[in-house]
């Protein structure tokens, strides 16, 4: 299967009056990894979450097609089944709800009514996967994210990712606050996936996440815009500079959402 | 306040009544006091609910029911709280007034298990059932319905537990109000000797929609010293049955009494759940869930108090209120002086899922010893649309999604039913309420 395609075209978000995404243009093809990078506040959660479609965001201008579909005018879930998956820089907390009866629930809404997943077909699959992530088991039965750790959030992310295997994954910081064998671990679930018919946006503040995953490219957002894309060698740069030679290059005095350039 | 609704039931129908069930001198009389009482005290206050206008006298107190020959002929909403595969059932089914079905495991009869209705614990063993008839948990003058119920008693079960015996499969009794017009007065006792344990779950079931209807039901658990009861509920009743179900515990030394209530009426409902702690160390878990729907109005009452040293109480109350129904939550932890070491914490959360509902959590700590510790949390909220997103983020829809977050909110409680059938079944009347 050909990978899908998304475009993010002169994307303007607003929350609570305030606009934060200023024409964000971007396209996301299967098989491509992408980067976005950004020192904060310069809008890429915003990002993120507005091509899910949270609820506090609200598109002002511009499109974001899925394989030539408007992905705005689906609801939150339509858009899950269209490809799309967000994992989440703060996912929420949901007690007396077990993470292995969500992920089978998930699982079951990507699949037509009359083929959803057997309990063994879904456990077999559930354990591999979280035997891949070095995932302690009891946590399926665990009430979803209640009580993990941030480390365990992420991987959890990441094991959802892995069992619904969407045609395009927005990862936003699944790289903080995990400490450096659960990066290694982390990023192996992800390259897992690498193959024509997946294609990821991740966000992220370092270097070192991108050291296990390559990127093919890398984007720089300040002020709620795109303002540099390049290739890896860009994400090095970065590690080893600083933003401020963008800033100069741009002339951008403040990167950060609602400053002037 | 002023009472003018007159008794349903006079005097010389209680007397008859008593006759032609053959009941003890001592009971007869307690009837007959109850009746007068019940003329003179007040209607039980709820905090913050009135229930002057409450039908209490509209009813039919008497119904037989037939013998249940076999349990697979029994309707689908009585079967399904029933664990068929299980042989060894311990089990009464109440049809009406009538007992349909009853089987109490022979190596329990054989330890000196009783487990049976009450009548015929009345008329087997007097003495036992006088030892605790309204005397440690519930008082006949407490408010004119706890009158009215001696009064007029028309069943419930009798469950006695002899020293050191420890009883592992539940005992499971079903109050099928089959006739949509007859009233329970059940008294339901519980009594667990020294060292001994058991599970006791209970279920109420009425589909009532507009015939009226009234359950005045008393229940009294003692556990003595170290004795344990586990203590499972589910009330279903229609919408047509006005309920007050005043359901306590007495625990002494090292007792634990648990309570895990499924508080699942249609109708207007007055529910008050209280545990005396009255030996050291005892121990209480009270749970309970309730769904509110339509335009009923209900009052739940879990109190927990301390006597006993180094006792503990844990009040967890969860409540899901849609359309435009209202409730009251009442949490109250009360230490009484002496009572040094003790712990009283409880927690009150209501899910609301509709403008027009109502839903107040209400706690309380009374205490009267320094040397404690208590907690409380109440809120009262809306389902989180951040969590909404999360789930739906992953192709889940947002009705699929909010039933997924209220099991997940009653899950706390619905996880302590014990018997899985009943479990499964009040998990399905949740589905039906909520959605
Ligand atoms: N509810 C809100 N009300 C007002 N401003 C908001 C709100 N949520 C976010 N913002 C602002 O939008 C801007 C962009 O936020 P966003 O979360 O997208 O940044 P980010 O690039 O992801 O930052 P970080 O690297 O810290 O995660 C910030 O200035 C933030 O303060
Ligand atoms: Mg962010």
């Amino acid at each position: 299967m050909a990978g899908s395609t998304l475009e993010i075209k002169d994307l303007h978000v607003t929350i609570e009056d305030q606009e934060i995404l200023k024409g964000v243009n971007l396209t996301i093809t299967g098989g491509e990894f992408h980067a976005v990078m950004g020192p904060n506040g310069t809008g890429k959660s915003t990002l993120a979450s507005a091509i899910m479609g949270h609820p506090k965001y609200e598109i002002t201008k511009g499109s974001v097609l899925l394989d030539g579909e408007d992905v705005l005018e689906m609801e939150v879930d339509e858009r899950a089944r269209a490809g799309l998956f967000l994992g989440m820089q703060y996912p929420s907390e949901i007690s007396g709800v077990t993470t292995s009866d969500f992920l089978r629930s998930s699982i079951n809404a990507h699949r037509e009514e009359g083929d959803q997943i057997s309990l063994m077909k879904f456990i077999k699959e559930m354990d591999a996967a979280m035997d891949y992530l070095e995932m302690d088991k009891n946590m399926a039965q665990r009430y979803l994210n209640a009580g993990f750790s941030g480390g365990e959030k992420k991987r959890n992310e990441i094991l959802q990712l892995m069992m619904i295997k969407p045609a395009i994954g927005i990862l936003d910081e699944i790289d903080s606050g995990l400490d450096i064998d659960a990066l290694k671990v982390v990023s192996k679930g992800i390259n897992k996936l690498r193959n024509e018919s997946f294609g990821c946006l991740i966000i992220t503040h370092y270097q070192r996440l991108l050291e296990y995953i390559t990127p093919d490219k890398v984007h720089v957002m300040m002020q709620g815009r795109v303002v540099k894309s390049g290739g890896p060698e860009l994400a090095q740069r970065l590690e080893a500079e600083g933003y401020e030679w963008i800033k100069e290059e741009l002339g951008i005095e403040n990167e950060v959402v609602g400053q002037k350039a | 306040m002023a009472i003018d609704t007159k008794l349903p039931y006079e005097k010389d129908y209680v007397s008859s009544y008593s006759e032609r069930l053959n009941e003890p001198e001592w009971l007869k009389s307690l009837r007959f006091q109850g009746l007068e009482l019940a003329n003179t005290l007040p209607m039980p206050k709820p905090d913050k609910t009135n229930i002057s206008k409450w039908n209490f006298s509209d009813f039919k107190h008497e119904a037989e029911g037939k013998k249940i020959d076999s349990l697979e002929e029994l309707p689908n909403d009585i079967k399904v709280l029933l664990d068929l595969e299980n042989e060894n059932k311990n089990l009464i089914i109440q049809r009406n007034q009538s007992v349909g079905y009853q089987s109490l495991s022979s190596s329990l009869t054989e330890k000196g298990v009783i487990f049976t209705d009450i009548f015929s614990a009345i008329r087997e063993h007097s003495n036992l059932v006088q030892r605790y008839f309204m005397k440690d948990a519930v008082s006949i003058d407490e408010n004119r319905l706890t009158a009215l119920h001696t009064a007029l008693m028309n069943g419930g079960v009798f469950v006695y537990v002899p020293k050191n015996v420890v009883i592992e499969d539940p005992l499971q009794a079903i109050f099928w109000q089959e006739d949509l017009e007859v009233a329970s007065f059940n008294h339901v006792i519980v009594v667990a000797e020294e060292n001994s344990s058991l599970t006791y779950v209970e279920n109420y079931v009425s589909n009532n929609k507009t015939e009226n209807a009234v359950a005045n039901i008393v229940t009294e658990v003692i556990a003595h010293d170290n004795a344990k009861v586990s203590f499972g509920a589910v009330d279903n009743f229609g919408a047509g049955t006005t309920v007050y179900v005043n359901r306590r515990g007495v625990a002494y030394r090292d007792a634990t009494i648990d309570w895990a209530l499924g508080q699942m009426n249609d109708g207007n409902t007055v529910s008050e759940n209280i545990t005396h702690l009255i030996g050291d160390n005892s121990i209480s878990h009270a749970k309970t869930v309730t769904v509110g729907r339509g335009d009923q109005t209900q009052n739940f009452t879990a109190k927990i108090v301390h006597f006993g040293q180094n006792s503990e109480g844990y009040i967890l109350q969860h409540g899901v209120m849609k359309d435009s129904a209202s409730s009251v939550f009442n949490g109250i932890g009360k230490i009484e002086h002496g009572a040094t070491k003790s712990n009283a914490e409880q927690e009150s959360r209501v899910l609301m899922l509709s403008e027009n509902a109502r839903g107040d959590a209400n706690p309380v700590l009374l205490i009267d010893e320094d040397d404690v510790t208590a907690g409380h949390a109440a809120s009262v909220g809306r389902v989180d649309p951040l969590q909404i997103f999360y789930l739906m983020s992953r192709g889940i829809s947002r009705f699929e999604a909010e039933r997924l977050i209220i099991h997940g909110f009653l899950a706390p409680v619905v996880n302590e039913i014990p018997i899985k059938a009943v479990k499964e079944q009040l998990t399905e009347v949740i589905e039906g309420k909520v959605l």
